[in-house]
């Protein structure tokens, strides 16, 4: 109940930014925060709940990404854009789901891996031009829907997961994670309830990239498919924690603000603390920064 | 003619392929931990032979001397600080835990690997390293194939170590069984500890051909990890000279693929002949024990 209060003040108090703040910067800091808020959220249904750790989620961050710029672009609405993007992402993730789930553990992380790099250099190749906004589109410009729409993204993530978690499916995705011979036998069926996360996760990565095509003025679109995409959807839910719902969260604004602060001196550096920073936490402190807070917590009442 | 030209050139890289791939699979077939990183350390392998040429002009074929026993003792310690810490686990946990650190690993090893050597690409430029053997209209580059002769002799140095050395035996036989190996005295920790640092310095050394006879550049490890698994995907585990074969058949796959798909399409046709061994065999690379 108080990490719902704790969220819903979070939320109205970026919503209320724009308000005081027109400072550029404090607004996109703010739309890196929310995508990636998405980023991991999603990436933690799969790689925290349903225990798949999927190293390809750049895949279908650029897949959504992809299809979102083209409608856009091309006059299409946005949001009927936004939601191509993250159906072409949910029916590719459904698509490869069924063969890759039957790889297991380690298997599915690097088959998932293999399956992203294919996609990325092939859409480099086919697609090596630089992507722009056209020049109307460009006159137009202005960050504030920008930081809605991805504020909007980012709630409806985190109530999407909350949601999905405590519901009877949630509990079969989180015991196909804790055992899936005892969950087939006590008739969850596994792939079903993987594949069911794994369509949620893709679909909200997929319009997580679609918010990027829409909040990005030009790039590369080899750029949305590159492995850093997936690096920092991992790197963000585990040193949160992941396997909660506010981990992701957290581990998001953490790393982003970190990352803003550590890029005025030193470009690339944020990689070296949190690559330092993940391993302790997979060595040592599995739920991430909400485990140390509740261990901190108890420590003090004692 | 310009298919053959492009097979030798294929095997030529093949034989790094393969012993990147080597180092990959005695860590992988011994430990049962799957190193990501592995790619990162041949990195820095490149790395140091190219430090060693630009800043005292050694040969690089002779600073391998000096870079493999390096990233033996850089073995030695990654296996102190992260990796005792998950063997202790159990197969499945080993193998996502291993994985997990390598990330972590990969990530630390490219950032830092910016910030000594810049993002450029770099590599050991030496007198003769234009040098070329003509055999009857085609060119074969000296210096890949002295890689190539170079990748042998360490493997078959190995293999012999493996074969008829007290310590080859207790990896041999950890690899098999750890748990037997270790009633009948052999000690796990240790074997564990020398076949990681074994693994490190033939990551080191392929880096060293790699900066020698290509290119190197801090992004380049994960292009070397995929390799190295799609070796092993291919050629299965457990035998040094089978990761050998593997890679070359990789470089003789990629050579058809830039012939008749065109070059872009080079990195994709491996990934592609990975993805498809692993549906076959779902169950991963130790068939059904794990």
């Amino acid at each position: 109940m108080k990490l719902i209060l704790a969220g819903i003040a979070l939320a109205a108090g970026f919503a209320a930014l724009p308000l005081i703040t027109a400072r550029n910067d404090l607004l996109n800091l703010g739309v890196q925060i929310f995508l990636s808020v998405v980023l991991a959220q999603s990436w933690n249904l799969l790689g925290g709940y349903a225990g798949q750790i999927n190293l390809g989620h750049a895949a279908f961050f650029g897949l959504g990404a992809l299809v979102t710029r083209m409608l856009w672009v091309s006059g299409v609405p946005l949001i009927p854009s936004l939601a191509s993007g993250a159906l072409t992402a949910m029916a590719f993730g459904c698509l490869i789901g069924v063969p890759a789930f039957r790889l297991r553990g380690a298997y599915f992380a690097i088959g998932t891996l293999g399956l992203a790099e294919i996609l990325r250099i092939t859409i480099g190749n086919l697609l090596p031009e630089i992507s722009t906004i056209p020049a109307v589109a460009l006159a137009s410009y202005s960050i504030v829907p920008r930081y809605y729409l991805t504020l909007a993204l980012a709630i409806l993530c985190v109530a999407v997961v909350a949601a999905l978690v405590p519901s009877r499916v949630g509990l079969g995705i989180r015991a196909v994670r804790e055992d899936e011979a005892a969950a087939e036998a006590s008739g969850v069926g596994a792939v079903r309830h993987k594949l069911l996360a794994f369509a949620v996760s893709t679909a909200l990565a997929g319009l997580a990239g679609g918010a990027f095509a829409y909040y990005h003025v030009s790039y590369y679109p080899q750029h949305t498919f590159s492995p850093g995409w997936t690096f920092d959807a991992v790197l963000m839910s585990f040193i949160g924690g992941i396997g909660t719902v506010h981990g992701p969260v957290l581990g998001a604004l953490f790393y982003v603000i970190l990352k803003e602060v550590l890029a005025i001196r030193w470009v690339e550096f944020h990689l070296i603390i949190f690559g330092v920073l993940f391993i302790l936490v997979v060595l040592f402190l599995p739920g991430g920064l909400v485990e140390a807070w509740d261990r901190a917590r108890r420590l003090f009442r004692t | 003619m310009i298919l053959t030209q492009q097979l030798i050139l294929g095997v030529l890289v093949g034989g790094l392929y393969g012993l990147a791939a080597a180092g990959l699979s005695l860590t992988f077939g011994v430990l049962r931990v799957l190193n990501v990183a592995h790619g990162e350390l041949l990195m820095l392998g490149g790395y140091g032979t190219f430090w060693l040429f630009t800043l005292w002009q050694i040969d690089p074929f002779l600073s391998l001397l000096g870079v493999g026993p390096a990233m033996f003792a850089l073995g030695l310690l990654l296996y102190w600080a992260l990796f005792q810490f998950v063997v202790k686990a159990h197969e499945e946990a080993r193998i996502k835990n291993s994985l997990l650190i390598g990330f972590g690993l990969t990530l630390v090893l490219h950032a830092l690997a910016i910030q000594f050597w810049t993002a450029d690409e770099r590599a050991v430029t030496t007198a003769y390293a234009g040098a070329v053997i003509r055999v009857g209209g085609f060119a074969i580059p000296l210096l890949r194939l002295s890689s190539l002769m170079f990748a042998f002799v360490i493997l078959a140095a190995l293999q012999l170590f493996l074969a008829k050395t007290r310590w080859g035996r207790a990896i041999r036989a950890t690899a098999e069984d750890w748990e037997a190996a270790a009633l009948m005295g052999i000690p796990v920790g240790r074997t564990y500890l020398l076949a990681f640092a074994l693994g490190t310095a033939l990551a080191g050394i392929a880096g060293g051909l790699v900066s020698i006879s290509y290119s190197i550049s801090p992004s380049i490890g994960i292009e070397w990890t995929l390799k190295a698994l799609i070796v092993i995907v291919l050629a299965g585990l457990g035998s040094l000279f089978g990761s050998f074969a593997g890679g070359i058949l990789l470089g003789l796959a990629e050579a058809m693929s830039v012939v008749f798909l065109g070059g872009p399409y080079r990195e994709v046709v491996g990934l592609i002949l990975f993805l498809m061994v692993l549906l076959v065999r779902p169950q991963g690379l130790f068939g059904a024990r794990g």
